[in-house]
């Protein structure tokens, strides 16, 4: 229990804030996407870090009776729900940041660029 | 005909005389004669009701459970039936008088002006029978917005900034201190029914209640209690028939008719005399009757003139029920009645003058009393009442009045009364004495053939005034009902 | 059947939307559309009224008893929640016909359409499950197809809006699922009521506290509660009209709810305003909200923009009633959650029949409109007194419980500022009312009425607003009963 044997979560906050702060401090819209992955995958980690049990196993249910069920029982397991939940979360990830570049893409064909700042001036100047 | 089913039509008429109004349009003759039919027909029902009064018996009629615990519904006493006699005999007078005024006046949307007319009435009815706090909201929030499209008739920018004030500050004092204070009472009260006597005392510390008398009558804004009066000068741009029904009688009465019925029917009057607030507001009304009256003398336009006299008469009213006392109470509810006859009686001469002889300045009417001796002679006995001096009604209601602020210990309150009757007399009787013994202007281009306004305005004016005399030789029912409002 | 009504309620219309999707045919997928949001009020009335007497549905997904499987629970707070989304989608789709034919391209309506169900798939999965995991699958399912929904608008801008929406909507889905997680690592559960009982063990953590204002800060941005509304003018704004007047009245309607589901069923109400005191940012966050973007709305020229800065104003009322933290308040926030749907969703059908006329929706291109479009403004002016909280509409009903509410608290200056946010709703209101009927109107443009088909369903709203002002019975007796089992009292 030191600063380091946490060091999985650590490594979910820096890349927390990392996304954090690119889709709040960048102009272009697809590094904004970006940071917003890098924000998302930050805390898949979070999730699958909670599934993981120091020593523990593949969760590999036997279905046998007797003396090696006997033995199973005492395995220990990695909690196979995290990664379950994160497949899904995967999965919303991915339609978020496809959602999100073809509409940059649009964006891009009506006002021929992808930086914030220019869009906002076409803009103000309609 | 049965009461409950009286107090239904009163409210249910108007409105259905309003859709038959806009249903006739192409055909004026038949459109105005709708609600001149039904304005009768109500007026005799009402008039039925007397008798339900007399006997004492209870009639309350729930239409819906709004929430649980408050109900839309009606009821039959006396203050609410003098209010809708009132209202409902002068609807059919005011309907004759514009059927003369808009036509001599070549107005447009007559029919759209008719239609909203006589929504306002049903909803004045509403005022006058709901059973509690909610629906007497309800009614005055209904009767705001329908009046709406007659204050902007014109549809110029003056109209439209009119408008602008007639909203703002009725429905910012209706929303922010009428309806805070009614749930507000709820909340303590657990009830919004109007019980005779009141239901507040002891429900709230005396600082609650204080407030919520001081929320109630500056959000009553049709009371015009200064500093919310402006709306009522502002209404003046509407066309006179509005004026004289509207911001004479129906709205303004259902504003101070509400101070009433707050008064005797929410905090009762024990309460009212008990509360500390009470006398302060007995002298803003005071305050706003001299400051309306010293208005009302600088005005040259006469409808702003008269538009100020009402904002000081309505605060006697006001006035009558801060003093908490049976004669403040009796002298309140009667000067709804005597007011309305007598000011409807000016407001119609002034528009009169304005069909005939397209004058709006009380300084360019010297001599026109020659030409139009009726419309003045009217405008003299209509302020006759508005001063209080016999013969005519509106000295009972200030008698009572002035009985009321000596039963009160008011000494200051009674000299107020006084100075003001003054007041008036001036400020009001100059405008016939002048029409009448002063030469034309020099630089009048009058045409020669000016001449009295059409028929029906001058049957809609000898009705009234006459009605006005009448109610010197006899107050006859306002004077009973309001006995029978303060004898338990 | 009527067993399975909660997993029916989502699987028919999440069936239908690739169906729609499919048939490319403008008309078919409208047809599903309809019916699909017509299943689901079906089955939300199934639902509400086997719940009304206080009776909690639990469905086992696929047979999986709770906590292992997933857990659909149905009570008043959540019956209420999907009767108002799926109302006002029954509503809201047969109006979309005409006006997604003006405002969309053909080749993409059946696009549009199968975007729409599965929108109203995610607001209805989000309001019926009992797992909070699947809550935000649901939110994401929602909220990807309103991204979708709002780029369709015509204006270029519309994509921009998209955009700000996704990120802004992305962070708060992300954030509840911060919060999630970090519960579920505390407890090892994902359903909301193993959670209600599992928390209170692990409550002194930090973890706990943390995945609180994590799920706090996701709500928030989701149901636009100021500061963090900032995607929702511009969304609601340039948005195709039928999608503003759907999203507007549930989208943030369902996330008004999430919060009161975690706030009140996951966490407590004991955890969440006692130990956490929420109610103290929440209370001025809202209080701020009612004021400043009434304010803002008063200066709007864009009327769908100047009623989407009123939503914003609106949902401060609804977490007001939250932060009271008290039966009353609560009523009179889930009650605002009905009325203000049906407000928002004439106000903006309105200004829909407007575009698909005049083709603008500026106030000075509402000049003359009373007479030309008489029926469509009579509706806007109706809407519009209701969000005045004029007596005998809805607005009034949920005025009058919140004021009680607030003086019952005590906090009479509360009760003073609700007053004063109404009135500025008059002013915003009467901006528009004003040009439409006291303006002249430009000659020879040859604008009409609305077709019909767009003004049935927005009298039917219109008539809403007026029957439950004025016969709120039902009403307050479900937000009532909704509010005491969110409370934990029984009555």
């Amino acid at each position: 229990m030191n600063i380091l044997g946490h060091f999985n979560y650590w490594i979910v906050i820096v890349l927390m804030m990392m996304g954090f702060y690119t889709v709040i401090s960048r102009g272009n819209l697809v590094k904004k996407l970006i940071g917003l992955s890098l924000f998302q995958t930050s805390v898949f980690i979070l999730y699958i870090s909670a599934g993981k049990i120091t020593g523990g196993t593949a969760p590999i249910l036997i279905d046998d009776h007797g003396e090696a069920a006997e033995a199973a029982s005492h395995v220990l397991y990695s909690n196979p729900l995290p990664h379950v939940l994160i497949l899904t979360a995967i999965v919303v990830g991915i339609a978020t940041t496809a959602l999100g570049l073809s509409l940059v893409v649009r964006i891009n064909e009506a006002y021929g660029t992808v930086e914030e700042e220019v869009i906002h001036n076409r803009d103000e100047s309609l | 005909m049965s009461p409950v089913t009286v107090i239904l039509a009163a409210v249910l008429l108007p409105v259905l005389a309003a859709g038959l109004v806009l249903f006739l349009g192409r055909w004026p003759n038949l459109r105005e004669a709708v609600p001149i039919a039904t304005g009768t027909a109500l007026f005799a029902m009402i008039y039925s009701l007397m008798d339900v009064v007399r006997s004492g018996e209870v009639v309350r009629y729930s239409l819906i459970e709004v929430v649980p615990g408050v109900d839309l519904a009606l009821h039959i006493e006396p203050l609410g039936v003098l209010f809708a006699l009132v209202a409902s005999f002068l609807w059919p007078v005011t309907t004759l008088y514009a059927v003369g005024y808009m036509r001599g006046h070549h107005e447009e949307n007559q029919t759209r002006f008719f239609t909203f007319f006589a929504i306002s009435i049903g909803a004045a009815m509403g005022v006058a029978f709901s059973a509690n706090l909610f629906t007497l909201f309800a009614f005055y929030e209904v009767l705001t917005l329908c009046t709406f499209p007659l204050v902007t008739h014109h549809q110029t920018e003056e109209a439209r900034n009119a408008g602008r004030i007639y909203l703002g500050i009725l429905l910012t004092t209706s929303i922010a201190f009428q309806l805070l204070a009614i749930i507000w009472a709820w909340q303590v009260a657990g009830t919004v029914d109007f019980v005779r006597g009141g239901f507040l005392e002891g429900t709230a510390s005396p600082l609650v209640l204080n407030v919520l008398l001081v929320l109630f009558v500056f959000g009553v804004g049709k009371a015009a209690v200064m500093p919310f009066h402006r709306w009522l000068p502002a209404a003046m741009v509407a066309p006179t028939p509005v004026s004289a029904l509207l911001h004479a009688v129906a709205v303004v009465k259902a504003g101070v008719f509400t101070v009433l019925k707050v008064a005797v029917y929410v905090f009762g009057l024990d309460l009212m005399g008990e509360l500390a607030v009470t006398p302060w507001l007995a002298w803003t009304a005071a305050a706003t009757i001299l400051i309306g009256s010293l208005v009302a003398f600088t005005k040259d336009n006469l409808k702003a003139r008269l538009a100020y006299s009402t904002i000081s008469q309505l605060s006697y009213i006001v006035l009558g029920a801060m003093l908490a006392n049976a004669y403040g109470i009796i002298g309140g509810g009667m000067h709804i009645a005597m007011h309305a006859f007598g000011k409807i009686t000016l407001f119609f001469a002034a528009g009169a003058i304005m069909v005939a002889a397209h004058e709006k300045k009380i300084s360019r009417m010297h001599g026109l009393g020659r030409t139009m001796p009726f419309t003045f002679g009217a405008f003299f006995i209509g302020s006759l009442s508005i001063i209080g001096v016999p013969p005519a009604g509106g000295s009972w209601s200030k008698w009572y009045l002035g009985m009321g602020t000596m039963e009160a210990g008011q000494v200051g309150l009674l000299a107020v009364l006084m100075v003001s009757s003054l007041l008036g007399l001036v400020y009001l009787l100059e405008v016939p004495i002048r029409a009448f013994f002063s030469p034309p202007p020099p630089d009048s281009r009058r045409p020669d053939d000016v001449h009295e306004a059409p028929l029906p305005v001058l049957i809609a004016i000898g009705i009234t005034a006459t009605a006005t005399v009448a109610l010197f030789v006899n107050p006859g029912p306002f004077h009973e009902l309001m006995t029978l409002l303060v004898t338990p | 059947m009527s067993d399975h009504l909660p997993v029916l309620l989502v699987v028919v219309p999440l069936i239908a939307a690739p169906i729609a999707a499919l048939i490319r045919s403008v008309r078919l997928s409208w047809l599903i559309a309809c019916g699909a949001s017509w299943w689901a009020l079906y089955a939300a009335w199934g639902l509400l009224s086997r719940v009304r007497g206080g009776e909690v549905i639990s469905y086992a997904l696929g047979g999986w008893p709770a906590p292992y499987g997933i857990e659909y629970r149905v009570d008043a707070v959540n019956a209420w929640v999907i009767l108002i989304v799926a109302a006002i989608a029954s509503v809201a789709t047969p109006y979309a016909y005409q006006s997604v034919r003006r405002e969309v391209e053909s080749d993409r309506v059946s696009l549009f359409y199968s975007a729409w169900i599965l929108c109203l798939t995610g607001l209805l999965g989000i309001s019926v499950t009992g797992d909070v995991f699947n809550v935000f699958v649901f939110l994401e399912i929602s909220s990807l197809s309103a991204y979708a929904l709002i780029s369709l608008g015509q204006d270029r801008r519309a994509l921009t809006s998209a955009y700000q929406y996704l990120i802004m909507g992305s962070i708060g889905a992300t954030f509840i699922v911060i919060g999630i997680g970090l519960m579920y690592i505390m407890t090892g559960t994902l359903n909301m009521m193993d959670l209600s009982e599992r928390l209170p063990a692990v409550m002194d953590t930090r973890a706990i506290p943390v995945a609180f204002a994590f799920l706090t800060v996701g709500f928030s941005l989701k149901l636009a509660l100021f500061p963090l509304h900032l995607w929702l003018p511009n969304a609601y704004t340039f948005a195709p009209s039928a999608v503003t007047a759907f999203i507007a009245a549930t989208a943030t309607k369902v996330a008004v709810y999430m919060m009161l589901r975690f706030f009140f069923t996951v966490f407590g109400a004991a955890f969440a305003f006692d130990v956490m005191q929420v109610d103290l940012i929440l209370l001025p966050l809202a209080l701020v909200a009612i004021l400043s973007t009434s304010l803002v709305a008063i200066h709007q020229q864009n009327v769908k923009r100047l009623l989407a800065y009123s939503s914003v104003a609106q949902i401060g009322y609804m977490i007001l009633g939250v932060s009271l933290a008290s039966v009353a308040g609560l009523t009179a926030g889930l009650l605002h959650l009905f009325n203000h749907a049906l407000m928002k969703g004439a106000l903006f059908m309105a200004m829909g029949c407007v575009m698909y006329r005049v083709g603008s929706v500026r106030i000075d291109a509402m000049a003359g409109l009373g007479k030309k479009m008489p029926w469509t403004m009579a509706a806007f002016v109706v809407g519009g007194l209701s969000i005045i909280g004029v007596p005998l509409t809805v607005g009034f009903i949920s005025k009058w419980y919140l004021v009680q509410a607030a003086l019952a608290a005590g906090l009479w200056w509360v009760a003073a500022l609700v007053m004063v946010g109404s009135l500025m709703a008059v002013i915003y209101i009467w901006r528009v009312v004003e040009v439409a009927y006291l303006s002249p109107a430009p000659d020879g443009d040859g604008v009409a009425e609305a077709p019909l088909a767009m003004l049935i369903p927005l009298w039917v709203l219109v008539a809403a607003n007026v029957y439950f002002g004025v016969n709120a019975g039902l009403t307050t007796e479900v937000a009532t009963r909704a509010a005491e089992i969110l409370m934990g009292v029984t009555s």
